[in-house]
C-alpha cells in the first residue's frame, strides 16, 4: 500500500526504497545542454543568437591579433602590407621596440634597475599579503604599507631631498650653522631636535589638562617624532643615487605609482571620512560632508587641471610642488571621497544591536569601530570598494591631460614615431593597452570575489 | 585627587551599599515620557524580575543602568559609581555590568571563542591565553564548549543566547542585566537558556531580568516588579505578587499572561 492508495493512514514498509540514478535525459552533456541551451523556444533562439555573436567577433579578432599579425621585425617595413604581401594584422614588433618606454617612460636607461627593484620588491611583498594562509601578516603589512613606499620613494627619485628648515627656520631661527654631511644639513636636524623637545615639554605641561599622564604623553610625542624623523632621514640622506625628476617617469611605472598610491591612500581616508560623516560632533560631521561633496562634485580632469596649472598661480614665489605629487594628491583625495560613501553604505547596514553588544561588553567607540563594526561593514562593501579601485586604476589615464605620460600616454606618444608609422600601429597599441588594463582590473575583480567567498565560508549563516 | 582615583574611591565606598540604585529617574523620547520617577534599590546578590506590557519602559529602565540609554533626570548609581556624562564612569560601569539581549547581538564575524575573548583582551588587557581559558571555563558552564570554533550563524538560537551569557560573564561582571532573553527563541530552546540563568542565580549573581517567564520569576526572583506607562506599579516578593496582586493593573496583566 502506498500513500497514493490511502491518503489518510500510511506506514512505510520495513524495506526502505533504494536510491536510483537520475533519468538519462537529465544527466551528462545531453542533460546539461537540454537544461541550459535548448530548454524552450526562447532558449533555442538565444543560443543561436549567442553563437552568431561569437562567430562575428572572435574569428576577426584572432585573425587580427594572431594569424595575420606580424611578430618579428625591426621597423615599419616589417608591418606594411606591401612588403609582407598579404593583409597585415597587429604589428607586435612595434610593442617590442617600445617595450622599455612602456615600462619605464623616459627614465634614464642606466637607472632603470631602480625601477626594476621597485617592481620586484612590490611583487615579492604583495603576493604573500594577498594569500590568506601566508604567515607573518602583520610584519608583511608593515613592510608593504610602511617601509616599501619609503624605499620606492628613495629609489625612484634618488632621495637626498636637501631639507633646510623645520618649523623654526620658517621664522628665521636657523642657529647660523651651515655644516652638512651626506646630504644632511646640521641646521635642519638641530631644528628638528629642538622642535621635538619643545613638543615633548608642552605635551608634559598640558597633559593634566586633558586627563593624560605626563610620562605617557611625552613618550607618545617622542615616538611620533621618531617615526617622522626616520622617514625624513631616509628621504634626506644622500645614498649616492642620481636624481631622476618625475618628469622623466612614465609608462607602466607612472600608472602603477598613481594607482597604488590612490588605492592605498583612499581606503583609510575614505574610512575616516565615512566615520566623520556619521560623527555626532558637528564640526567633524560637516567638514566631512563638505569634503566629500566637494570632491564628488568636481570631475577628476578639473582636479588635475587645477592642481597642475592653477595651483602654482596661488602659491607664493619660489614655492613649488612636484607635478606628479600634485596629481597623486588630487587622485587620492578624489578617490577617498568616493570610497567614503561606499564605506558609509556598509556602516549603515550594520544593525544597532551590534553597537549595543559592543558597548555592553565595555568596548569604547574606537575599539568598537575597529573590532566589531568596520570588519563587518567593510566585508559587506567589498564589491563596491573593488569597483572603486578598478575605476581609479582606469582613471589614472586622465593624467595625460596634465602632461604626465602614463602607460596610455606613452603609447600615444609612440604612435607619432615615423619609424613605426603603419596602418595598424594604432590598433596594436590600443589593443595592447587594453590587454594590460584588463589583466590588472580582472585580477582585482577575481581576487575580490575569492576574498568574498572565503569570508562568507567562514561565517555561513 | 584625580578623576580615576575619585571613581575608585566611589566604588570602594559603594562596597557595602546597594548594587544598583535608581533615584527619581525620568526619561523622555522626544515628548514621550518613557520613564516616570523610577525609584529602585537592588541589593548585592538580589535577583529581580521586571515584567509589564510592551511599551511600559521596562527595557528602557534596565538599558539606563549600563547607559545604553541616557536618563535626563534623577540619579543612577551602579556599584557605587554614579552615571554622568563622564565617559570614564560609563566605561567603569560597563565593565562591571554584563548584558544579555533579546536578539543575542553576538558578533557574526568572530568565532564563539573570539566573541568571548574580545572584551577581556581589549578592555581588561588580559593576555590571549588567559582570556581563552576564562572563555572556555564559561562556555563549559553554559554547556557548549564544543562549539567554541564555530561562528554564531552556525548555532541555534538557544545556543547563541547561552554564548551571549558566557560572553558577558567573561568580563567577570558583578551585575547582570537580561533584556527579554528568551523572547526571540523557539519554544523548545527557552528551557536551556532559563536553566543557565537559574544556575547563575543560584551562584549569587546580582540580576535584573526583564522577562515574561513567570515560572522563572517564581523559582529564582527575590522580587518581582510590574511596570506600566513608564512607572513601577507594583513590587513584591514573588509569592504575594502572584497570589495576591494589589493593583488593578497588575491583576489585569497577570490574568492576561497567566490565562
Amino acid at each position: 500500500m502506498t500513500t497514493a492508495q490511502n491518503p489518510v493512514s500510511y506506514v512505510a514498509p520495513t524495506d526502505l526504497l533504494k536510491p536510483e540514478p537520475a533519468p538519462v535525459s537529465d544527466r551528462g552533456a545531453y542533460g546539461w545542454a537540454r537544461a541550459h541551451l535548448f530548454g524552450s523556444v526562447g532558449q533555442v533562439l538565444l543560443t543561436l543568437f549567442g553563437i552568431l555573436v561569437v562567430l562575428a567577433v572572435v574569428p576577426p579578432m584572432v585573425r587580427f591579433f594572431i594569424t595575420d599579425a606580424v611578430f618579428i621585425g625591426t621597423n615599419r617595413e616589417a608591418c606594411l602590407p606591401e612588403t609582407v604581401g598579404r593583409p597585415v594584422g597587429a604589428c607586435w614588433p612595434f610593442i617590442a621596440a617600445k617595450w622599455n618606454q612602456i615600462l619605464y617612460g623616459f627614465y634614464p636607461a642606466d637607472e632603470r634597475w631602480r625601477v626594476n627593484v621597485v617592481y620586484g620588491l612590490g611583487v615579492v611583498l604583495l603576493i604573500p599579503l594577498l594569500i590568506p594562509r601566508a604567515p607573518y601578516k602583520r610584519t608583511n603589512a608593515l613592510a608593504f604599507f610602511g617601509i616599501y613606499p619609503l624605499i620606492s620613494f628613495v629609489l625612484l627619485t634618488g632621495g637626498d631631498l636637501d631639507m633646510r628648515s623645520f618649523v623654526l627656520g620658517w621664522i628665521g631661527l636657523d642657529f647660523g650653522v651651515t655644516a652638512s654631511a651626506n646630504g644632511l644639513r646640521l641646521t635642519f636636524w638641530l631644528q628638528f631636535l629642538v622642535v621635538t623637545l619643545l613638543a615633548m615639554a608642552s605635551g608634559m605641561a598640558l597633559a593634566p589638562v586633558f586627563g593624560g599622564e605626563r610620562r605617557a604623553v611625552a613618550l607618545g610625542i617622542l615616538k611620533a617624532f621618531a617615526v617622522v624623523g626616520i622617514v625624513m632621514l631616509a628621504m634626506d640622506f644622500d645614498f649616492g643615487l642620481p636624481q631622476v625628476e618625475t618628469r622623466q617617469w612614465g609608462g607602466l611605472l607612472v600608472t602603477l605609482v598613481i594607482a597604488v598610491t590612490g588605492i592605498v591612500a583612499s581606503l583609510p581616508l575614505g574610512i575616516l571620512l565615512a566615520l566623520g560623516r556619521r560623527s555626532e560632533l558637528p564640526l567633524v560631521k560637516y567638514s566631512s560632508i563638505i569634503f566629500i561633496e566637494f570632491w564628488r562634485g568636481v570631475p577628476l580632469i578639473t582636479v588635475l587641471f587645477f592642481a597642475t596649472y592653477m595651483l602654482p598661480l596661488f602659491l607664493p614665489g619660489r614655492f613649488t610642488i612636484d607635478g606628479l605629487l600634485r596629481a597623486l594628491v588630487g587622485v587620492a583625495l578624489f578617490a577617498s571621497a568616493y570610497m567614503a560613501e561606499v564605506v558609509r553604505g556598509g556602516l549603515q547596514a550594520i544593525p544597532k544591536g551590534q553597537y549595543e553588544g559592543a558597548m555592553a561588553v565595555g568596548l569604547r567607540s574606537g575599539l568598537m569601530m575597529r573590532l566589531v563594526i568596520l570588519p563587518q561593514a567593510l566585508k559587506l562593501v567589498i564589491p563596491g570598494i573593488v569597483n572603486n579601485f578598478i575605476g581609479l586604476f582606469k582613471d589614472t589615464t586622465l593624467v595625460l591631460i596634465v602632461s604626465i605620460f602614463d602607460l596610455l600616454g606613452i603609447l600615444r606618444a609612440s604612435f607619432t614615431d615615423p619609424a613605426w608609422a603603419t596602418p595598424t600601429t594604432l590598433f596594436t597599441g590600443f589593443g595592447f593597452a587594453g590587454l594590460v588594463y584588463f589583466v590588472f582590473c580582472y585580477g582585482m575583480s577575481r581576487y575580490s570575489m575569492a576574498l568574498e567567498r572565503r569570508l562568507d565560508r567562514n561565517q555561513r549563516h | 585627587m584625580s578623576q580615576t582615583s575619585q571613581i575608585k574611591a566611589d566604588a570602594v565606598a559603594g562596597e557595602a551599599e546597594q548594587a544598583v540604585e535608581l533615584i527619581g529617574v525620568n526619561k523622555w523620547y522626544g515628548d514621550f515620557h518613557v520613564l516616570r520617577d523610577i525609584n529602585l534599590s537592588v541589593r548585592r546578590g538580589e535577583r529581580i524580575v521586571v515584567c509589564g506590557p510592551s511599551g511600559s519602559g521596562k527595557s528602557t529602565m534596565i538599558r539606563c543602568i549600563n547607559r545604553l540609554e541616557e536618563h535626563q533626570k534623577g540619579r543612577i548609581i551602579v556599584d557605587g559609581i554614579e552615571l554622568t556624562n563622564d565617559l570614564k564612569r560609563i566605561d567603569e560601569v560597563r565593565r562591571e555590568v554584563g548584558m544579555v539581549f533579546q536578539h543575542f547581538n553576538l558578533f557574526p564575524h568572530l568565532t564563539i571563542l573570539e566573541n568571548c575573548t574580545l572584551a577581556p583582551m581589549w578592555v581588561r588587557k588580559m593576555p590571549k591565553k588567559e582570556a581563552e581559558e576564562v572563555a572556555m571555563h564559561f562556555l563549559t558552564k553554559v554547556k557548549i564548549p564544543e562549539q567554541a570554533g564555530k561562528y554564531p550563524g552556525q548555532l541555534s538560537g538557544g545556543q547563541q543566547q547561552r554564548v551571549a551569557i558566557a560572553r558577558a560573564l567573561c568580563m567577570r561582571p558583578r551585575i547582570m542585566l537580561f533584556d527579554e532573553p528568551t523572547s526571540a527563541l523557539d519554544p523548545e530552546m527557552v528551557k536551556e537558556v532559563l536553566d543557565t540563568m537559574v544556575s547563575l542565580a543560584n551562584e549569587g549573581m546580582t540580576m535584573l531580568c526583564v522577562t515574561h517567564e513567570m515560572g522563572f520569576a517564581r523559582q529564582v526572583a527575590d522580587r518581582v516588579i510590574f511596570m506600566d506607562a513608564g512607572q513601577i506599579i507594583e513590587m513584591n516578593e514573588p509569592e504575594p505578587f502572584f497570589s495576591n496582586p494589589q493593583h488593578e493593573r497588575t491583576r489585569l496583566f497577570l490574568s492576561q499572561i497567566l490565562h
